[in-house]
């Protein structure tokens, strides 16, 4: 179980009364919450819940057409997906979203475009700041290629790899980033028994290595039951449970929605 | 057996990020550029330096540019000629217009006009893409053409259309004999081929693959879709509008708005269809394929009139050209998207393990 270390940190993600439609079909509705530092928080719910659609309006993709969302302090109504990897957040997709045509070294590299300043012409040339940051931020990136165990594959095209491998370059690219926020969408979705167990993993010591704070999506319950601090349910587009995984495995709404009611 | 990377142990990133990490290819690249820079000079005739080397390297730096945009970035331009029309027009009124403007500088500026005009027609970039962006360029390329033949200020009211482009001279050598001409193309050709290479393994190059790969997730990690878009544009104009400048200076020697029409711009499209999408590599094998296609179906048109005696009407080897290159084209789309390169690459992979299977 969860030490008490992890997870009772400051609120370093506030979201208040988000509420996100495409013209009339309302995705959320009025959802609050909030990720404490250093926690494993897990969004949990049937299809077409608003999970992704959560993660989405985190990371700037989607704007809420209502509710502030506040990230270290920070208040923010509109912010485009750059200035919200700027302010430290990263994310994994649901439908793996790696660049296909690129090698695994190259997909995490791109991870780590933020950290490099030098202009165009001293990249064309290979001289001076271009070159130091290309190979300083190169070391950086062999450090998360050993974290994830995936140095047999740096060279290979991302596109030739097996899926589990592909999820977990995936997560190599965003941890290049060297997030303080990590939103995983589904990241253990379609993997078989060994594979979930070494994301788990993965996910645990980055959780704990690195302080990162992690917002997972899964389906698997056994796995978001054990891994996560916190859980926020969603039906529909409305909260319908928030608490720790016992809190919720005992919420009476949240076992109709989505465990489950014995008949 | 021979090229296997056995052995050659890398112990610094350094090392391993270097255009030809492989001793073998380094040892290919350099017999190449003694070939071109040493033994070509002394060899070739003026026939094989202005009919098939100069245009082939001309033609390369285009298909460089186009590639930066469509092979590197996924924008699928079809104005690549219009930007080498603009690159040898502000050439020539550079040269015409600025007293003593050194020819080298007339080309670079040229080069920074044609990106400027690039960026302009890159823009719609930001809202729509594939085919839609493709009649965007498309109109790009008539639109300039037409913009440069009907106003007369750029042909500096030329009667006749077509402009003698004035004389290339570097520090005093005058640039006539077809192998300095060919030197001089060599010289620039390599250097912007180079810092192609170095761009498309930096950090901006990723930014053009992952907004072709991905354009959402490059987003979320931080790329900005404009800015990454627009410096490909600018970029890939750029080469295409100093090898317009050489293409009309050092190649044609006229300015001329109907040499840079739609069938240059789809000729150096099949280059790097036929080449490689994405590759630097495949630029140069896609455009010596192209200048070469025509020179070999002459041989064969050749020997089959003399030597089998086939009556061939003029119609059908007039159009052999355009059947071969069509037919070329859908055999790589079919068979190979990725083209020579790719080929080359595969035949790499096959060479490291020979004489096993596996």
């Amino acid at each position: 179980m969860t030490g008490p270390a992890r997870g009772g940190g400051e609120v370093i993600l506030q979201l208040e009364r988000i509420s996100l439609a495409f013209g009339g079909v309302k995705a959320l509705t009025d959802i609050s919450f909030d990720v404490r530092e250093h926690e494993i928080r897990a969004i949990i719910g049937p299809n077409g819940a608003g999970k992704s659609s959560m993660l989405n309006v985190i990371n700037g993709v989607y704007r809420p057409q209502e509710g502030t969302i506040t990230f270290r302090g920070q208040v923010r109504r509109d912010m485009d997906s750059h200035e919200v990897a700027k302010n430290g957040i990263a994310r994994t997709f649901q439908n793996i979203a790696l660049f296909r045509g690129m090698s695994v070294l190259d997909n995490i590299m791109t991870g780590r475009n933020l950290k490099m300043k030098a202009g165009i012409f001293e990249q064309a040339i290979w001289f001076g700041r271009a070159k130091r940051e290309e190979l300083a931020n190169r070391l950086k990136v062999e450090e998360v290629i050993d974290f994830l165990e995936i140095q047999h594959i740096r060279k290979t095209p991302v596109g030739r790899l097996p899926y589990g491998l592909q999820k977990r370059v995936e997560l190599a690219r965003a941890l290049a980033a060297e997030p303080t926020l990590l939103l995983l969408d589904e990241p253990m979705a379609g993997m078989n028994v060994e594979e979930k167990q070494d994301m788990c993993r993965f996910i645990l010591d980055v959780n704990e290595q690195y302080g990162t704070t992690i917002v997972l999506i899964e389906h698997d319950m056994g796995v978001v039951m054990d891994i996560s601090d916190r859980v926020v349910v969603l039906d529909y587009g409305k909260k319908i449970g928030d608490g720790t995984p016992d809190e919720v495995r005992a919420d009476k709404a949240v076992i109709a929605a989505y465990l489950g009611v014995a008949h | 057996m021979i090229y296997r990377e056995a052995g050659q142990f890398k112990t610094s990133y350094e090392a391993d990020a270097a255009i030809f990490p492989i001793r073998q290819d380094r040892i290919g690249i350099a017999v190449i550029l003694v070939l071109a820079y040493l033994v070509m000079p002394f060899v070739a005739t003026p026939y094989i330096f202005t009919a098939i080397l100069t245009p082939f390297l001309i033609l390369s730096l285009a298909a460089i540019g186009l590639n930066i945009l469509t092979g590197y970035c996924g924008q699928l331009s079809l104005g690549t000629a219009a930007f080498m029309a603009i690159g040898a027009f502000a050439s020539y009124n550079f040269m015409l217009r600025v007293p003593g403007m050194p020819i080298l500088v007339a080309f670079a500026l040229s080069g920074g006009i044609s990106a400027l005009v690039g960026m302009v027609f890159g823009l719609p970039s930001l809202r729509i893409r594939g085919f839609y962006l493709a009649v965007t360029t498309l109109a790009a390329q008539f639109f300039i053409v037409w913009c440069l033949a009907k106003i007369g200020w750029f042909s500096n009211y030329s009667s006749s259309g077509v402009i003698t482009a004035q004389e290339v001279t570097i520090l005093g050598y005058e640039f006539v004999s077809p192998e300095s001409r060919y030197l001089l193309v060599l010289v620039i050709v390599s250097l912007l081929a180079l810092a192609a290479k170095n761009l498309v393994r930096s950090n901006t190059g990723r930014s053009w693959m992952a907004v072709r790969d991905m354009d959402v997730a490059a987003e979320v990690i931080g790329i900005r879709l404009m800015p990454a878009k627009l410096t490909a544009f600018a970029i890939s104009s750029f080469y295409c509008g100093v090898a317009g400048a050489l293409y009309a200076y050092l190649y044609l020697g006229t300015v001329e708005p109907e040499a840079y029409n739609l069938d240059l711009s789809f000729r150096i499209l099949f280059m790097i269809i036929i080449g490689g999408v994405g590759s630097i590599l495949g630029s140069f094998l896609g455009s010596a394929f192209i200048t070469l296609l025509p020179v070999f179906l002459s041989l064969v048109v050749a020997f089959l009139e003399t030597t089998v005696h086939l009556p061939l009407s003029k119609a059908i080897t007039s159009n052999l050209e355009l059947m071969a290159f069509g037919a070329l084209i859908i055999f790589f789309l079919i068979v190979e998207p990725h083209g020579l390169a790719r080929l080359w690459q595969i035949a790499k992979e096959k060479l490291r393990l020979w004489p096993f299977p596996y």
